[in-house]
């Protein structure tokens, strides 16, 4: 998305600065996928590649119902099929709309080393800024869904922007608009809360005693967020993590290393100086010259 | 070029010229890596012509780099071997620094502070080298599995700044020591200078005859 600043941003990727902060009375939204009411049709993949203008190379049937396979830098949404046999013996045809979750605390943008890249607008939207993106794939290492995508042509990284340009003008989301029988909901995230809390209800109440919402807290709570008829197994759902987190790896690269590494690398330099003031430099003195001079005199290799 | 009269070969035209090609690099990679790792940083990227670019570069000069730094290992591991000299050396390092070498155990072509910046280097650059080539997104992406990639940030970050740490110790010690800088950009240093701060190489060279900068026969 290009830096229009319609939002307020409350986080900015690989700044140090303090983000405008004063208008801060904005609802955060979150975008709700009922999965027990989704049909697969990918109407949503439609509308998402008709209003981002994104037209993926057409590829090969691979023999399922997913289409293209994963992710790309032209597909920010993806239906992804999975036949799960539950312990009944039944089969259940799970389809999960996959896509960036919008973590309240994006990995992505902690790992970005690009000011300004990656950005998280007030009303929780994390979005790619992509003419401040340099390609170098960090966000993917960050993200704990796997979710961003470097294209091989631009070399920017490319995800779901929860259409903020469409928000930003208080509209829903194009996939929202597009799904037939609401299983994609859109609002403040406190109203898609209490409808998805309906919602679980009515699930058990029809016997998915597990049925449940997916908002996780191990990245802060999401503005992506599931209703799964199976919320304590996520994984079946073709992978979604059961418990995602920003990796340690990336919070020791991004956390404590940084301040470490500058503080280790200025402490050497200070302390040469230091060496240089107090003891100054080792300058070679009339003596050694002298001395130099006498041992040749003496053991030269030809002499001796 | 010819060498003053009188004086001794310390490095020759070959090392001199592999080492600054390595010197180049490596401070093209340290500018280019740390725009890319500290946020108050990243204006270093504009030295590249911006973060792309410098995104772009850093693997390059990388692997330039290290057959540039195989090089260097190829023409000085000979006389970077650790000894008992080095351990006698290490043991008065305090008079080291206090500039009182006089009371110095004597050591050969390298003192056992050059030889450590040498054998981290040689392990830092072959680690560097690794985990910047998982984390090369252009070519290695989809290579491995992002835990690896994410484990390989880690080790990079924490080798460059090891090693960058080790250059400016490498740097600062040539400037300390008078004559060092000299010893790598024209070849050359004096006798007095020899007998002040690598007196063992010193009657090694005089004792064979030999210019520099490695003893006959």
């Amino acid at each position: 998305m290009g830096d229009l600043q319609s939002q307020d941003y409350i986080r900015i990727s690989a700044s140090t600065g303090t983000p405008p902060s004063a208008r801060n009375h904005e609802a955060e939204v979150a975008k709700l996928i009922d999965v027990t009411r989704c049909i697969g049709c990918k109407a949503c993949q439609a509308a998402c590649m008709e209003w981002n203008n994104l037209r993926g190379d057409v590829g090969q049937f691979e023999g399922t119902y997913d289409n293209p396979l994963d992710l790309d830098p032209h597909t920010w949404t993806l239906m992804r099929f999975t036949e799960y046999e539950n312990p009944k013996g039944d089969l259940e045809w799970l389809i999960r709309k996959d896509g960036c979750m919008h973590c309240e605390d994006p990995g992505c943008l902690k790992a970005c080393p690009a000011p300004g890249a990656i950005v998280q607008y007030a009303n929780g939207i994390v979005d790619f800024i992509s003419e401040n993106c340099i390609g170098c794939g960090y966000c993917v290492k960050g993200c704990p869904f796997n979710i961003p995508r470097v294209s091989q042509v631009d070399r920017k990284s490319y995800k779901c922007t929860l259409c903020s340009d469409r928000v930003a003008v208080g509209l829903e989301p194009a996939c929202v608009k597009a799904c037939p029988t609401g299983a994609i909901m859109f609002g403040a995230k406190t109203d898609m809360r209490a409808w998805a809390g309906e919602r679980v209800e009515d699930l058990k109440s029809r016997g998915f005693e597990n049925a449940g919402l997916y908002d996780p807290p191990g990245v802060g709570g999401t503005h992506v967020m599931y209703v799964l008829h199976h919320a304590d197994t996520p994984s079946i759902y073709a992978g979604l993590p059961d418990n995602p987190h920003i990796s340690v790896l990336v919070d020791a690269w991004k956390g404590f290393l940084k301040p470490l590494a500058v503080a280790g690398i200025v402490f050497t330099a200070v302390a040469g100086f230091l060496h240089w003031v107090v003891t100054g430099s080792n300058e070679v003195e009339e003596e050694d010259n002298q001395r130099a001079a006498d041992f040749i005199e003496n053991h030269s290799g030809a002499a001796k | 070029m010819k060498y003053p009269a009188g004086t001794l070969i310390r490095n020759t035209r070959p090392a001199r010229v592999n080492h600054w090609i390595t010197a180049t690099c490596f401070v093209l990679l340290m500018v280019s890596g740390l725009s890319m790792f500290h946020p108050m940083l990243f204006w270093l990227s504009g030295l590249f012509g911006g973060g792309q670019w410098a995104r772009a570069v850093h693997p390059w000069i990388g692997i330039v780099l290290f057959v540039s730094y195989a090089g260097l290992i190829v023409q000085f591991w000979r006389d970077n071997f650790w000894n008992r000299d080095d351990i006698a050396w290490m043991a008065s390092i305090l008079r080291v620094v206090e500039n009182d070498e006089e009371n110095v155990p004597e050591v050969g072509r390298f003192n056992a502070g050059q030889k450590f910046v040498f054998w981290s280097m040689a392990l830092l650059v072959p680690v560097l080298l690794v985990t910047g080539l998982l984390i090369w997104e252009a070519y290695f992406g989809d290579a491995t599995p992002i835990e690896t990639q994410r484990t390989a940030a880690l080790i990079h970050s924490l080798a460059a700044a090891a090693a960058i740490m080790i250059w400016i110790i490498h740097v600062y010690a040539a400037i300390w020591v008078r004559g060092s800088v000299r010893a790598m950009t024209r070849g050359y240093v004096t006798p007095g200078w020899a007998w002040r701060h690598h007196r063992k190489w010193f009657r090694q060279l005089v004792t064979t005859d030999s210019p520099g900068p490695r003893p006959r026969g």
